[in-house]
């Protein structure tokens, strides 16, 4: 038996067909696309063609608003960074705290160089307030970066709305899409969205190739200055196979946009039903009405993640966990406290993420060895007793901090 | 995934004396389920011999937490308290052939669960004075609260200086940008502010043939250093084994010395005053800088799949 994937949100397999339109581009045409000669100029027109297939798939109005970078976390770097020196006298950010690091890092370090940040919280279900949000809109605001899809709940943002929200008040707004492209429609030329960010490893293409959509008009500075590559806005030799394989695999993730929608929903809501009534103290994390058709998040009350996938991996279940001990920080997942589950819940919490590339079959083995795997660590925990958790887990036991 | 010894997987797959046991008489319950790592340690005590005659845990926690509680009560059962109260975090973690440094809490937690459990059979109230931070330096296990502390109680300035006391950025200097900025914020707590002393770059490499030529010319012969650096352990051991403590030399490479510490835990305030305290007498002795640096064990196995 063959080992499964539900970790599509840390990364997927590249598409055989994305790996057969990159090959070429290796040992054969591997001209600088910058060069006049046909070396160069064959790369320079298969680039041409992938920035036409993003544009595609994000409904943009030019391919000129497409520009290639080496990863997501690139692409909200530059946004935001872009979004400060192109308007110095706007000192302040709106983010959420629930951004991926690739935000929240770089605003905890903005920060410390001056500038305020204002973090929108999120309910127990993980949604915004948007009334809070708007009465942080101001002439003092030089961008909004808020994720369109949770990479951990799944949970989705009202991003458009906010990004009408933004543009009535003169604000530009920067969405991290990194998990949301491909999964589910997106129209940027009918949205006020001014910047988006995705990245290739999350829709079958491979790793280190990003883009930064930013719709014509939008004030910019580069991060990397140098050469003429993306019109001056991205400088450095363009990385041609993976933008290639990128434009590729967005073409498939726009083929079987229903598909994810339909099929791929349908194994992930079989898992959460099957699991859900298998194990008992287990609940779904996030907005369950409204979030990515791939994400399944569940909290497992009483035990741990780490211990969860390492039994999981030894039957060959690949997933991956919030819990403290996985990122290798002391404090469990930020996202799961953000919706203030409580610590015995949020260090125990999986994420179960699918791809096109599941089965049924798969799901349905999942819901045999999970059960048991539970149940076997339950059994070591000091708050599980002989049939369920013990009576007032918290003062049973309550050990001393060491 | 985290690099796992052979051994730690086999106390997570199938950990020994796993729950509660049957009429224990010391319990010890101790963690945080903020970090997501606690654990009760139940001991069934021979109150005529003192002898542990079972032990048994319940552990919430990750593969490691697991395996170190198996671990603690493989290696107690049937030692006397007295005995039992000599084992040390380190014995745990090395049972285990060694722990990822980002681990080597939940060995500290199975030995203060023991004596935790051992006061409670003895009456006794156990405090514990042991404090976790987030883990700053990731070649010696070295934690924000220890860095932090270690700073206040010697007043230290700079990023050489807390490498010097506490171990923390000696190994590759990728956690310099964190340390300053602990340095930052411990120093406005007096009111000073933290001055980037020292050089921006590492120093430019000597060609080699120099360098062995300056080796073979220094001040001391190489046997007499090395003599009057056991020296200075053999005089340091008594009062590191009147806290169950050891140190054994392991090497000198030019003017590092590689010294294995045992008993006193690596993660804890302890061991970096031990270190700094051992190096501090070497370069009064031996009359030149010294850094003195625990040796690491290199036995992990990766997890495989
Ligand atoms: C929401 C989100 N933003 C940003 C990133 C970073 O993308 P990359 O790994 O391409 O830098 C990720 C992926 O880990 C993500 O899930």
């Amino acid at each position: 038996m063959s080992d499964i994937y539900l970790d599509n949100n840390a990364t997927t397999m590249v598409a055989p067909e994305v790996f057969e339109e990159m090959k070429p581009f290796f040992c054969e045409q591997f001209g600088n696309p910058s060069s006049l000669h046909s070396f160069g100029n064959k790369v320079g027109f298969a680039l041409k063609k992938a920035r036409q297939q993003v544009q595609a798939l994000l409904g943009a109005e030019h391919d000129s608003e497409i520009i290639f970078t080496s990863c997501g976390t690139e692409s909200d770097s530059t946004a935001i960074l872009s979004a400060l020196k192109a308007q110095p006298e706007r000192k302040e950010i709106i983010t959420t705290v629930v951004e991926h690091p690739a935000v929240l890092t770089l605003c905890e370090y903005l920060e410390t160089e001056g500038y305020t940040v204002h973090k929108l919280e999120v309910d127990t279900k993980g949604r915004l307030d948007l009334d809070k949000y708007r009465a942080l809109l101001s002439d003092k605001v030089a961008v909004v970066s808020v994720m369109w899809a949770n990479n951990e709940s799944g949970t989705l943002f009202p991003v458009e709305e906010m990004a009408t929200m933004a543009a009535e008040a003169g604000v530009m707004f920067h969405t991290d899409a990194v998990q949301a492209v491909g999964k589910i429609p997106i129209n940027l030329a009918e949205s006020n969205i001014h910047m988006l960010s995705l990245s290739g490893h999350k829709l079958h293409a491979p790793k280190g190739v990003g883009v930064l959509y930013l719709k014509r008009g939008t004030r910019f500075r580069p991060l990397l200055r140098g050469g003429h590559q993306e019109r001056g806005r991205r400088a450095g030799t363009e990385n041609a196979p993976a933008i290639i394989g990128l434009g590729k695999a967005c073409e498939m993730a726009q083929a079987h946009l229903e598909f994810e929608n339909t099929q791929v929903k349908a194994m992930r809501d079989r898992l959460e039903a099957g699991l859900l009534a298998a194990i008992p103290n287990c609940f779904v994390t996030g907005d369950p009405d409204n979030r990515l058709p791939n994400t399944a998040s569940i909290a497992f009350e009483y035990i741990e993640g780490e211990a969860i996938l390492l039994l999981m991996n030894k039957v060959g279940i690949a997933a991956s966990s919030g819990s403290a001990c996985t990122s290798g920080s002391l404090e469990p997942s930020h996202v799961m406290r953000a919706m203030g589950i409580p610590y015995t819940a949020a260090h125990g919490t999986v994420r179960f993420s699918f791809s096109r590339y599941n089965t049924m079959e798969e799901v349905e083995r999942v819901i045999e060895e999970v059960p048991g795997i539970v149940a076997k660590l339950r059994k070591l925990s000091p708050y599980w007793g002989d049939n369920g958790p013990v009576e007032n887990p918290d003062e049973a036991f309550a050990p001393v901090y060491a | 995934m985290w690099d796992y010894s052979e051994k730690v997987k086999e106390h997570f797959y199938n950990p020994k004396n796993a729950g509660a046991v049957e009429g224990a008489n010391g319990v010890g319950d101790v963690g945080s389920i903020s970090c997501g790592d606690a654990l009760r340690l139940t001991l069934k005590v021979n109150p005529e011999t003192e002898i542990i005659e079972d032990a048994g845990f319940q552990t919430f926690g990750c593969g490691s937490a697991i395996a170190s509680s198996s671990a603690l009560t493989e290696i107690i059962k049937g030692m006397t308290l007295d005995q039992a109260l000599q084992v040390s975090n380190q014995d745990i973690a090395d049972f285990l052939d060694g722990l990822p440094p980002e681990k080597m809490h939940c060995s500290v937690m199975g030995r203060e669960a023991l004596q935790a459990a051992v006061a409670n059979y003895r009456g006794e109230e156990w405090v514990d004075d042991h404090e976790e931070g987030a883990l700053v330096c990731k070649c010696f296990a070295i934690d924000e609260v220890m860095i932090e502390e270690t700073i206040r109680a010697n007043q230290l300035r700079t990023v050489e200086e807390v490498t010097n006391y506490t171990k923390a950025g000696g190994g590759c200097s990728s956690c310099h940008e964190g340390i300053e900025n602990i340095l930052t914020r411990v120093l406005a707590e007096s009111g000073e502010t933290f001055v980037p002393g020292g050089v921006a770059i590492a120093a430019a490499k000597k060609p080699a043939a120099k360098k062995e030529a300056a080796a073979g010319g220094a001040k001391m012969g190489t046997l007499a250093r090395i003599r009057k650096i056991e020296a200075v352990l053999d005089s340091i051991r008594p009062a590191l084994q009147a806290d169950n403590g050891d140190v054994e030399l392991i090497d000198v490479e030019g003017n590092t010395i590689y010294v294995h510490l045992t008993g006193a835990c690596t993660g804890c305030q302890m061991a970096a005053m031990t270190l700094g305290g051992i190096q501090q007498r070497m370069i009064e002795e031996l009359g030149e800088f010294v850094k003195v640096v625990p040796a690491a064990k290199e036995t992990l196995v990766s997890m495989g799949a």
